[in-house]
């Protein structure tokens, strides 16, 4: 019998090739421009699909394995977390705050990136790209579950996670992260890549992760840390393709640069005001504090950021026009930020506090210039009017920023005391905007900003209140009428964490024992 | 159209003057920001802006202590940031205030709690 002829192994790199690059074919029953619709609208020119780099050089075969294993170890974390009552070794019960505005405003952003790479990989004729892309769009679909897994033990011993998925459509503040990944899923692909790739996952991506992650690790959040590590290795993945993509885009013809320059203000701003939730996150939500915002901001965007801009220079590519607002606001954003949930805690699912005295110190201390003078003020009267039994609601609903739909809480630059107040005229309507950079981003585009749904312009015209209800009835009470449309629990759901059942509930669980809280 | 679109599609404005039962008007209360933001109010064009002063903003500001301490008589405001000067008597219409216009008042010698600006 003659011996049987073992096939040659192919390499890597043929391996890699027979299995991607040999997957695109011309249409010839169909107009490639038909089937490919959104390939060249957005006046992107690319010539040669070919110099797409794919650094990772991942096949779907090799990516199941590799994930499926990563898989495994963490189910493995979160069944020993259940098991072992690990939300009991959490810092204190303001931590799990953070999870809930995670949950809430985080992880349906990573859903919102499945779908919005799943549509630019099935749009792009470069079959690289389309790859990469649809690789990304199962990694972000992965993050979601992960998380929703991960955060579900949580779920069942506190409020404010049980309809997060209801509230990212609603509650007025996940406006703002639902109508930043909107934007860009109503972009075309080359704008979504320039917008989440490059501008959200390159630039901004350590800002959001690192806090979120070393956060969760320094307040006893074990299985959040398993799910942070399991999602880094695809981050990383994630960046690359960032900085790949638009180093292709750049080279590929001199026309684009102009287009990409346009995009990368836009979306390092939109990104940027995005991260407002994350700075206060880091200052105020963390009973274990790992570092201000204001050191991450030097860190990962200040050094890192600027030796990207140099780097990319020799495109014709400049910083962001935002870039020195933005730097300028790393000593006010979080305490901005932390002082509008604080006001409008009566309307959001999730718990705020004052900071008590060791932590005002560290404000302080990290703040020197700016939080003494500007921002512990309000907070220890707040205080002071909580021990008397007022704690302080701000009852009237908020201006807000026709873009980010942010409140217009940020300050004019230069001048900490003020609001930034700008506005502009479209088809004889007033618009607003907290900011010049967003103000350009709509006179860039107005039709597309002109139909945002504002959260309280909605709730103004009527259009958040639960189905028949009848507001021309004695005594409607429109706020209650918009909690219950929101479907938050008044009472377990909302206000100061010091009267939460949260709070109660811990204190009991753990014998009486607590950490210092305000008031 | 500034929209890159493949193909047109109509735009509907959703913040028109129609959508809403009264015309919006933004107000804010300079060196207070202990009031996180400006606040929307929907406010009827007839309504005087005498009463804007004396039965309104009580039920917006009234929490902060440096409300009850505002001598009226010396208040200034601005609309869209211009030097504005609203006659007590006249509706809001009649001052030229309309849909989604912005006021602020500035309130001479009160500068938030502890002089913060809060």
């Amino acid at each position: 019998m003659d011996a049987q002829v073992k096939k040659k192994k192919l390499g890597l790199k043929p391996r890699y090739q027979a299995m991607t690059r040999g997957l695109d074919w011309q249409t010839s029953y169909q107009d490639m421009d038909k089937v490919f619709p959104y390939d060249k609208y957005e006046g992107i020119k690319i010539h040669d699909w070919d110099k797409w780099e794919d650094p990772f050089r991942l096949t779907m075969d090799a990516y199941w394995k590799y994930q499926g294993e990563k898989e495994k170890k963490l189910y493995a974390v979160i069944d020993a977390f259940a098991q072992n009552s690990g939300q009991l070794g959490i810092s204190d019960a303001r931590y799990v705050n953070a999870l809930k505005l995670f949950i809430q405003g985080v992880s349906p952003l990573e859903y919102c990136a499945h779908r919005g790479f799943a549509h630019a990989g099935r749009h792009f004729t470069g079959v690289g790209a389309r790859v990469a892309s649809q690789m990304q769009s199962i990694d972000e679909l992965r993050h979601y579950q992960t998380q929703a897994h991960t955060i579900s033990n949580y779920n069942k011993y506190f409020n404010g996670m049980h309809k997060s998925n209801h509230w990212f459509d609603r509650v007025w503040y996940l406006s703002v992260p639902k109508s930043f990944f909107e934007d860009a899923m109503t972009g075309g692909p080359f704008e979504f890549l320039i917008a989440v790739s490059f501008s959200f996952e390159y630039v901004l991506t350590n800002l959001l992760f690192v806090p979120f992650m070393s956060g969760a690790a320094h307040n006893g959040d074990m299985s959040t840390v398993t799910f942070g590590f399991s999602a880094q290795s695809d981050e990383s993945r994630h960046m690359t393709l960032g900085i790949e993509c638009i180093k292709f885009i750049l080279e590929q013809d001199p026309a684009n640069v102009a287009i990409v320059q346009r995009w990368i203000d836009k979306w390092f701003w939109r990104g940027y005001r995005l991260l407002s939730i994350v700075a206060m996150m880091q200052d105020y939500m963390l009973p274990k504090r790992v570092m201000s915002w204001k050191e991450a901001w030097e860190m990962y965007a200040e050094s890192n950021g600027g030796a990207l801009f140099k780097d990319l220079a020799r495109y014709g590519i400049r910083p962001p026009k935002g870039w020195e607002d933005a730097c300028e606001g790393k000593d006010h954003i979080s305490h901005q930020a932390w002082n509008t949930f604080y006001n409008y805690n009566a309307a959001a699912p999730f718990h705020t506090w004052t900071p008590n005295a060791e932590e005002m110190e560290w404000l302080t201390e990290k703040y020197p210039d700016t939080f003494a003078k500007y921002y512990k003020p309000r907070f220890e009267y707040y205080g002071e009017q909580h021990k008397q039994g007022k704690r302080f609601y701000n009852t009237t609903l908020p201006m807000l920023c026709q873009t980010c739909q942010i409140p217009m809480v940020f300050h004019e630059p230069g001048d900490p005391g003020s609001i930034c107040y700008r506005e502009t005229d479209h088809q004889d309507v007033k618009y607003h905007f907290c900011s010049d950079h967003c103000k350009e981003i709509f006179t860039n585009e107005p039709e597309k900003y002109v139909q945002a749904w504002l959260p309280v312009h909605q709730i103004y015209q009527g259009n958040c209140f639960p189905e028949g209800t009848d507001p021309t009835v004695e005594g409607f009470d429109p706020l209650a009428a918009v909690l219950d449309y929101y479907e938050i629990e008044v009472g377990k759901d909302n206000f100061d964490f010091a009267d939460s059942e949260d709070r109660k509930n811990f204190r009991e669980w753990k014998g009486g024992v607590e950490e210092e809280v305000s008031p | 159209m500034s929209l890159t679109t493949l193909t047109d599609y109509p735009v509907v404005a959703k913040d028109v003057r129609d959508n809403f039962p009264a015309p919006l008007i933004y107000i804010g209360w300079d060196d207070h920001l202990m009031f996180c933001a400006p606040v929307c109010l929907p406010l009827p064009a007839e309504t005087p802006f005498g009463a804007l002063q004396a039965e309104i903003l009580g039920g917006v500001y009234g929490a902060h202590p440096d409300f009850a301490k505002i001598d009226w008589n010396t208040v200034t405001w601005l609309k869209s940031g211009q030097p504005f000067s609203p006659n007590q008597a006249l509706s809001l219409a009649e001052n030229g205030l309309g849909h989604k216009d912005v006021i602020r008042f500035k309130t001479p010698g009160l500068k938030g709690i502890g002089g913060s600006r809060a």
